[in-house]
């Protein structure tokens, strides 16, 4: 043995922090100890956060990489412990997030033998994975962790996971990094096609309705400047998918708000007038399209994005211009011509104004003793100068959020977006503020998702996170709920929920908070929340019954937009 | 809409797992693998899948995306039966009493340009090799004299084109690699 051999363990240590690794989220366990052992050296280097369940560990890591643009780094141990991240690892694969998650692993020789805590890791998250890989020895570490880095990040970004045996965590190598740069069976971002860009730019020039649709896809090329001068360039109005929000500030003349099942009326109404249909870095989610065959068929469509497997998989594209949207957005508008459509980016006013009179106003300033959910958001989002980061749960405080909640500053909605994870919000929001310690984060959910993941409320006592927790408290399943009323015939089936008392229950975490049942106790709690940059639980007895309306039926027109 | 039957052709890195990346993309989808053949390809350290499938072009389409998309994946493409020269091989074995009491047998190996892998006393097996519905002829032209046992393998399929895709593919990386 020679003295300049290391352990597995510490190689991946070293590997971590060649990679610029900051924060690591995890649990340790039986088949991981090693490599927790090796951490103790590293502890000032990376900083570690002890989760409470593993599934907080990965939603952490998607809330941390969400408000970074870096990879969320997971640690944990084999079996259960590997089960439990899968949720967040297929979380992340849908929404394109970053990550790469260690799990342990049995010895190799004990491997298929049905061995404590082994499962097969590979094997289950082969599918939800960009890349899932099974370390058998020590001498690996360096290559494959260079490699899970580079896959995790490069062109469309999703999570990888490596199965670390806890022979190779132990076994001695030499240890030598170099970050991966290339792998030849992996083309990241497409290389661009200069006849796209200038067909893209003619079909737009030549536009008198032109339409953006905008995606993630902007927020992770760090493209939000060349989008604004494209949008601003040619005067697009443009619209957002969930988790497109925040890529252009709420209040700038050309956003006309979010897409979909419970976005603005005006902007699902004119996607089926528009004649041009830019879409960028956004993937025609059913819920962003409802009904497929009626979808803005009377549009030529542009379809920006970096992958190649999203053209034509849900609406076909008369032109796509693949690539880095930072490079394409910015290509193409080199080619646009200064333009202007004032009656028709007008012409999205009296549709925001039918929806402010039938749904906002109310929403927002409610004229009954009962407070709405969209008030609640409306007002933490102005007590906050609309610069905080807005983390939300699945479900009407999620739809909420998105509607009622003002950007000014890029990266600033994390949700879960296509897969839909309930109990995702905590931990988010945990990771988020340990992501952007300088903002404050405020977290919405319902009485529902919250207790899904309340154990991490642990987790900010121990680490002193101050996330703003907003559980919006109907004691329904209040989206369930909603859907019952509208398509169920009322038949509440198994969504009412008997709750503990959440401020109790943060109490006794350490963690301040009030509960609220009247618009004037709201304003004075959330004046309170937001005094400093304490941790705070504020429940709020919300109306039992709110609606999250406008809506689009699913399976519907996208134009079927019903307000009441 | 019309169902073709389709030749997937995959190039992927010789790595463990990736039989299971690929035909889970079909199986997410439902659609019924017909063949698979999986070897070593022309090119060192380069595996070939060769997969038929019914379905049409939309589909298969986005299954060749979807399967590209795997990191360890080289390239993945599509054809038509009139795009490729293919082939599959059979297997029967019948009673080599059953080939010494008539000349019926011999006549159909030859007819079928199948021939006699082996003979013993008790059984023999003749190969053949050409389309499935040629092989199936043959199988059911036998089967009068009784086939105990009868395998056929996957398809095999070479292109048209007078270039190896992959071989192009590979050289241009390698000089990115280097770039």
């Amino acid at each position: 043995m020679s003295q300049s051999q290391i352990s597995g363990s510490q190689a991946l240590m070293r590997a971590f922090v060649a990679e610029g690794v900051e924060t690591i989220f995890g649990y340790p366990g039986g088949a991981i100890m090693p490599v927790y052992d090796a951490l103790y050296d590293f502890h000032d280097k990376m900083r570690h956060i002890l989760v409470r369940h593993e599934q907080g560990a990965v939603h952490a890591a998607q809330g941390y990489s969400r408000v970074t643009g870096k990879t969320g780094v997971v640690i944990v141990t084999s079996g259960p412990a590997a089960t439990n991240v899968i949720t967040g690892v297929a979380d992340a694969m849908i929404d394109s997030t970053p990550m790469v998650v260690v799990c342990g692993q049995v010895v190799a020789s004990l491997l298929a033998t049905d061995a404590f805590q082994e499962t097969d890791v590979v094997g289950i998250t082969q599918p939800i994975t960009k890349w899932s890989y099974q370390i058998r020895s020590a001498a690996e570490i360096p290559w494959a962790v260079a490699r899970a880095f580079y896959i995790a990040r490069e062109g469309r970004p999703g999570p990888v996971v490596l199965d670390l045996t806890k022979n190779a965590q132990i076994e001695l190598m030499n240890f030598h990094y170099e970050p991966c740069t290339f792998i030849r069976s992996f083309i990241p971002t497409p290389p661009i096609d200069e006849q796209t860009v200038s067909d893209a730019a003619a079909l737009i020039n030549q536009a008198k309705k032109p339409f953006a649709l905008v995606g993630q896809g902007v927020i992770l090329g760090n493209a939000e400047d060349e989008l604004l001068a494209m949008l601003e360039k040619a005067q697009i109005p443009a619209a957002w998918t969930l988790l497109g929000l925040s890529a252009m500030p709420t209040d700038h003349p050309l956003n006309k708000g979010m897409l979909g099942m419970h976005g603005n009326y005006g902007c699902n109404i004119k996607t089926n007038e528009c004649d041009v249909l830019i879409a960028i870095g956004m993937r025609f989610d059913d819920r962003v399209t409802s009904k497929l065959a009626t979808y803005a068929k009377q549009a030529k469509i542009i379809h920006f994005d970096i992958d190649i497997a999203e053209i034509n998989k849900n609406v076909k594209a008369d032109v796509a211009v693949l690539g880095n949207s930072k490079e394409t957005i910015a290509a193409v508008t080199k080619q646009l011509q200064p333009a202007r459509h004032d009656e028709w980016i007008s012409s999205f006013d009296s549709y925001a104004k039918i929806e402010y009179d039938e749904v906002i106003k109310e929403e927002v300033d409610p004229s009954t003793p009962d407070i709405k959910m969209g008030e609640v958001i409306s007002k933490v989002s102005e007590a906050t100068g609309h610069k905080a980061i807005c983390v939300t749960d699945v479900g009407q405080n999620q739809m909420m959020g998105a509607r009622y909640f003002k950007f000014s500053q890029t990266r600033s909605m994390v949700t879960s977006g296509g897969l839909g994870t309930m109990g995702f919000g905590l931990p988010a929001a945990i990771g988020a503020k340990i992501g952007a310690p300088h903002r404050t984060v405020c977290l919405f959910c319902g009485d529902g998702g919250i207790q899904m993941t309340i154990q991490e409320l642990g987790t900010i006592l121990q680490e002193n996170i101050g996330v703003k927790i907003i559980v919006l408290n109907n004691h329904f399943l209040g989206m369930v709920r909603q859907w019952q009323e509208m398509f169920f015939d009322e038949r509440y089936s198994f969504t009412n929920m008997k709750n503990p008392d959440f401020v109790a229950v943060a109490k006794a975490y350490g963690i301040n908070g009030k509960c609220v049942s009247t618009h004037e106790e709201l304003d004075h709690a959330i004046a309170e929340m937001v005094s400093n940059d304490d941790p705070y639980l504020l429940e709020v007895r919300i109306e039992p019954k709110g609606m999250v309306l406008p809506m689009v039926p699913a399976g519907a027109d996208i134009t079927d937009v019903r307000l009441k | 809409m019309e169902k073709t039957l389709y030749t997937v052709i995959v190039f992927s890195e010789n790595r463990p797992g990736l039989l299971n990346q690929v035909s889970i993309i079909f199986s997410r989808r439902q659609l019924n693998i017909e063949s698979l053949t999986v070897s070593a390809s022309s090119i060192e350290g380069v595996h070939k899948f060769t997969i038929t499938v019914y379905t049409d072009e939309e589909e298969i389409d986005k299954v060749v995306k979807q399967i590209e998309k795997r990191i360890d994946v080289l390239k993945a493409y599509y054809y038509t039966d009139d795009e490729v020269i293919y082939q599959e091989v059979a297997l029967y074995k019948v009673d080599t009493e059953s080939i010494l009491e008539s000349d019926e047998i011999e006549q159909l190996v030859r007819k079928y340009n199948a021939r006699f892998l082996e003979i013993t006393r008790t059984f023999s097996v003749i190969e053949m090799t050409g389309h499935t519905d040629e092989i199936k002829e043959l199988y059911y032209a036998l089967d009068k004299f009784g086939v105990k046992q009868y395998v056929r393998s996957g398809r095999i399929a070479i292109t048209k084109s007078t270039s190896e895709l992959l071989s192009k593919f590979l050289s241009e990386r390698e000089e990115e690699a280097k770039g």
